[in-house]
């Protein structure tokens, strides 16, 4: 009995022993630098894959309408407000005619004062006419009389005289008749463009649309082409989109869109591009598309935030991995394989890529082949690995962004 | 022969076992005080290494963007990649903020990067996937503890999770989330709305923005002041056979800016930025390993003096004064070496339950058994002094 308590005490004390020096021979390998990278693999397959270009922009309406005077003047009654529904001709706003009315009614005055100078005219000619008869009738009998000797040929003479003038007095006054029509007509053009001018100080619709801005009110003082008020055409509206130029490849008109405003996250909007300008931004290295809804939704409101969606044509079958296994080497992009003595790095050749992480390989790899896809810190090609299933504490579960729609 | 340390061990074994590991869980303190000091410069280099860049270049006359304030204009990176030596150049932006998720934060270095594999961007994932749309996603440290599918919130925007990394981080431990470049410019240069509706109001106040003879005009003020193209540095990879400080001449030089070169960014992390709390931190460490080393020694000398009455009878009995230190030595050793292995093993344990970084460096842990052995032996001729001069006759007085 006494010889096997020491025995026990000595199996204890080398058991604590050896526990302890295969926790520090456990801690060493596992934790700290000598510990191995623990990496997730995953198998190149074939497959197809659904591009996508992700762009941002705002609602905006393709037309609107900036509605304000074409001179300087100041704004009399302003009779529409934001948010107001107008039909084409509606009048809107009208400036301060100033004096025109007055101007109208001192040329209404005038035209009348022409009038009475054509009658006037028509008077003298009238009267220079009769003179000009009589002159011809007192000169052709003077001559009858000079042939029979009876008058001198000075009387004669001075007759003669008095019939060229009652000619010329009989022209001046036909002169003055058509000066005082011709002067009639013009008075009445003045008239008739003073008036065009007083419609023009009011302000109409040009198109059925609504009111977004109203930017001066009675009494303010505008310059010519300042807008009073800001009409657009609410049917029109459509989103300005900006792509990034580098994620921009096989932006085209016609691509089917999804367009998810920023006031209802939840729902997505099928639209379709309809345009893409060939002016693009340089600064903010974008290229701008216009995307237009397929059925308008009601309320929508412009300046809005909208995330927008187009999906390009499946690509062909090839490779497909996810973008996350996908490394830069100095120069050379590709993948880390998993070799028999190790890792491997494989330059790739790559092709489009989705919004879901995954991308095209075209060449560099063979079907099979398993490439580190996540790993707890940078690898090389001297790393000592461990192959995991997952890294996370948690198995990976569908992404947000692939539950999107 | 026996063992006579062997023996005495066993006879209180139990007493030995607890007052080592008790030792050890004093030298596990020590020890991780020493790798949250090394985890501390380590997350600097962290910082560093995952920025994959071999030049910083910042603005002019700054140390940004890490331990100053650095503010560059964005196209200045194409200029930067015309010159020569350059590989890849890739702005970025840094902001330290608090990442709201749900009705929790978390204290984050918000990150804006370019596209994935350019300098600057997370280099290896743990889970998810790389930004693939170049607004509102994020991948985040592992450390925020977000996790893919989480819906972050960055001044106004909402961004999803797509991706986790590990060991990004700040140099100062703040875990970094990584957001596409466009949407760090805004969130670190646009204000909120209460302040850009009062600089509206104040640029419309000052009558020469707000002219009344030229429409249009306050307008285009007011569009010119929300426009924002800053970031703070450019990352720049050189290219092969090209020396970091032969290509960072002709940038300070002809382009005006400041340009480090690794070695430099490092000297101003470690030396400049973390120095105080690093010393802090090494001095704490450096009271914590005198204070062990005392109570190694005195708990040596406590054992032995509690076996005096013994030894006086082992000296009776003709034990040679070689055979009784060599006892004594041997269990100090012994003592030191569990107490060592507990150590060791309890601070890899608890280290990654910090919320910061801690490294535990194999230099470190060789050094701290070569001088925990060092401690327990200096300890033990103490108590060797005390044993030796029993007298024998103690054992039966």
């Amino acid at each position: 009995m006494k010889f096997k308590i020491p025995s026990s005490k000595v199996t204890s004390l080398v058991l604590l022993g050896v526990l302890l020096i295969t926790a520090v021979v456990f801690v060493v390998m596992r934790a700290g630098p000598l510990a191995p990278v623990r990496v997730t693999l995953a198998q190149a397959t074939e497959g197809t894959l659904t591009p996508a270009l992700y762009g941002i922009g705002t609602v905006e309406a393709r037309r609107s309408y900036f509605v304000g005077p074409t001179a300087a003047g100041r704004v009399l009654r302003v009779l529409v407000d934001v948010g107001d529904t107008v039909k084409a001709g509606q009048l809107l706003a009208e400036m301060d005619p100033v004096d025109m009315d007055n101007r109208l009614t001192a040329l209404d005055a005038s035209v009348a004062r022409a009038a009475s100078m054509i009658a006037a005219a028509d008077a003298q000619t009238a009267d220079a006419a009769a003179r000009k008869e009589l002159a011809a009738i007192s000169a052709r009998r003077y001559l009858d009389l000079a042939q029979q000797n009876f008058v001198s040929s000075g009387a004669v003479e001075a007759k003669v005289q008095e019939q060229t003038s009652a000619d010329a007095g009989a022209r001046a006054a036909q002169a003055n008749l058509s000066a005082a029509g011709q002067d009639l007509s013009r008075l009445k053009a003045e008239r008739a463009a003073l008036v065009q001018q007083r419609q023009n100080v009011r302000l109409l619709a040009t198109q059925d649309g609504v009111v977004v801005a109203r930017d001066a009110e009675p009494g303010t003082t505008v310059v010519a082409g300042q807008s009073v008020l800001k009409l657009v055409d609410p049917t029109s509206l459509w989103v300005r989109v900006r792509f990034d130029q580098g994620r921009s490849a096989g932006l085209a008109p016609g691509l089917a869109a999804r367009i998810v405003l920023r006031s209802n996250p939840a729902t997505a909007l099928a639209g379709k591009v309809i345009r893409v300008e060939m002016q693009g931004d340089s600064v903010t290295e974008e290229r701008v598309a216009q995307v237009a809804f397929d059925v308008l939704p009601a309320g929508m409101s412009m300046g809005e935030l909208t995330e927008v969606t187009l999906n390009l044509p499946e690509t062909p079958r090839t490779l497909v991995l996810p973008n996350a296994a996908i490394k830069r080497l100095d120069s050379e992009v590709g993948v880390w394989v998993m070799a028999a003595d190790g890792l491997k790095f494989v330059a790739l050749r790559l092709g489009q890529s989705s919004l879901d992480g995954r991308v095209q390989v075209l060449g560099g790899l063979q079907a099979g082949e398993q490439v580190v896809v996540y790993s707890e810190k940078d690898v090389g090609a001297k790393s000592r690995i461990e192959v995991v299933s997952s890294l996370a504490g948690a198995a990976p579960k569908p992404t947000q962004a692939q539950a999107k729609p | 022969m026996i063992s006579l340390a062997g023996r005495d061990i066993l006879h209180s074994w139990s007493k030995f076992v607890f007052t080592g590991i008790g030792l050890g869980l004093l030298i596990g303190v020590t020890l991780t005080m020493a790798g949250v000091y090394r985890g501390m410069v380590d997350d600097a280099r962290a910082l560093l290494t995952n920025s994959r860049a071999d030049l910083y270049v910042v603005q002019k006359d700054t140390q940004g963007p890490y331990a100053e304030a650095s503010s560059l204009r964005d196209d200045i990176q194409r200029s930067v990649l015309g010159m020569p030596g350059v590989a890849r150049a890739a702005n970025v932006t840094y902001l330290t903020m608090q990442v709201r998720r749900a009705s929790t934060e978390v204290r984050a270095m918000v990150v804006g990067v370019e596209e994935p594999g350019q300098p600057g961007a997370p280099a290896y994932l743990i889970e998810g996937r790389h930004i693939t749309r170049n607004h509102y996603e994020a991948v985040a440290d592992v450390k925020t503890g977000f996790v893919v599918g989480d819906r972050i919130q960055i001044r106004r925007h909402t961004y999803d999770v797509v991706g986790v990394t590990q060991r990004m981080v700040s140099s100062g431990g703040d875990p970094m989330v990584f957001i596409p470049l466009a949407d760090a410019q805004e969130a670190q240069f646009l204000k909120d709305n209460d302040a850009i509706y009062n600089d509206r109001a104040r640029t419309a106040a000052n009558p020469a923005f707000n002219r009344p003879g030229v429409p249009g005009l306050l307008e285009a003020v007011q569009a010119s002041q929300s426009s924002n193209h800053n970031v703070n540095a450019v990352l720049v990879q050189i290219q092969p056979g090209w020396d970091a400080e032969q290509v960072a001449e002709p940038l300070r030089r002809w382009k005006h800016l400041q340009a480090f070169t690794r070695m430099q960014m490092e000297d101003i992390l470690v030396a400049k930025l973390i120095a105080t709390s690093a010393k802090q931190i090494g001095m704490f460490l450096v009271i914590l390993a005198i204070v062990s080393a005392a109570i190694v020694a005195f708990i040596i000398y406590t054992m032995t003096l509690g076996k005096l009455r013994e030894i006086a009878v082992l000296k009776l009995i003709g034990t040679r004064d070689r055979t009784i230190a060599g006892m004594i030595l041997q269990q100090a050793m012994g003592l030191g070496l569990i107490g060592f292995i507990v150590g060791k093993v309890a601070a890899t344990i608890w280290s990654p339950v910090f919320p910061k970084f801690v490294l535990l460096e194999v230099g470190d842990t060789v050094i701290g058994f070569f001088l925990v052995m060092v401690i327990c032996a200096l300890a033990s001729t103490l108590a060797i002094r005390v044993a030796l001069r029993v007298d024998p006759a103690a054992a039966i007085g």
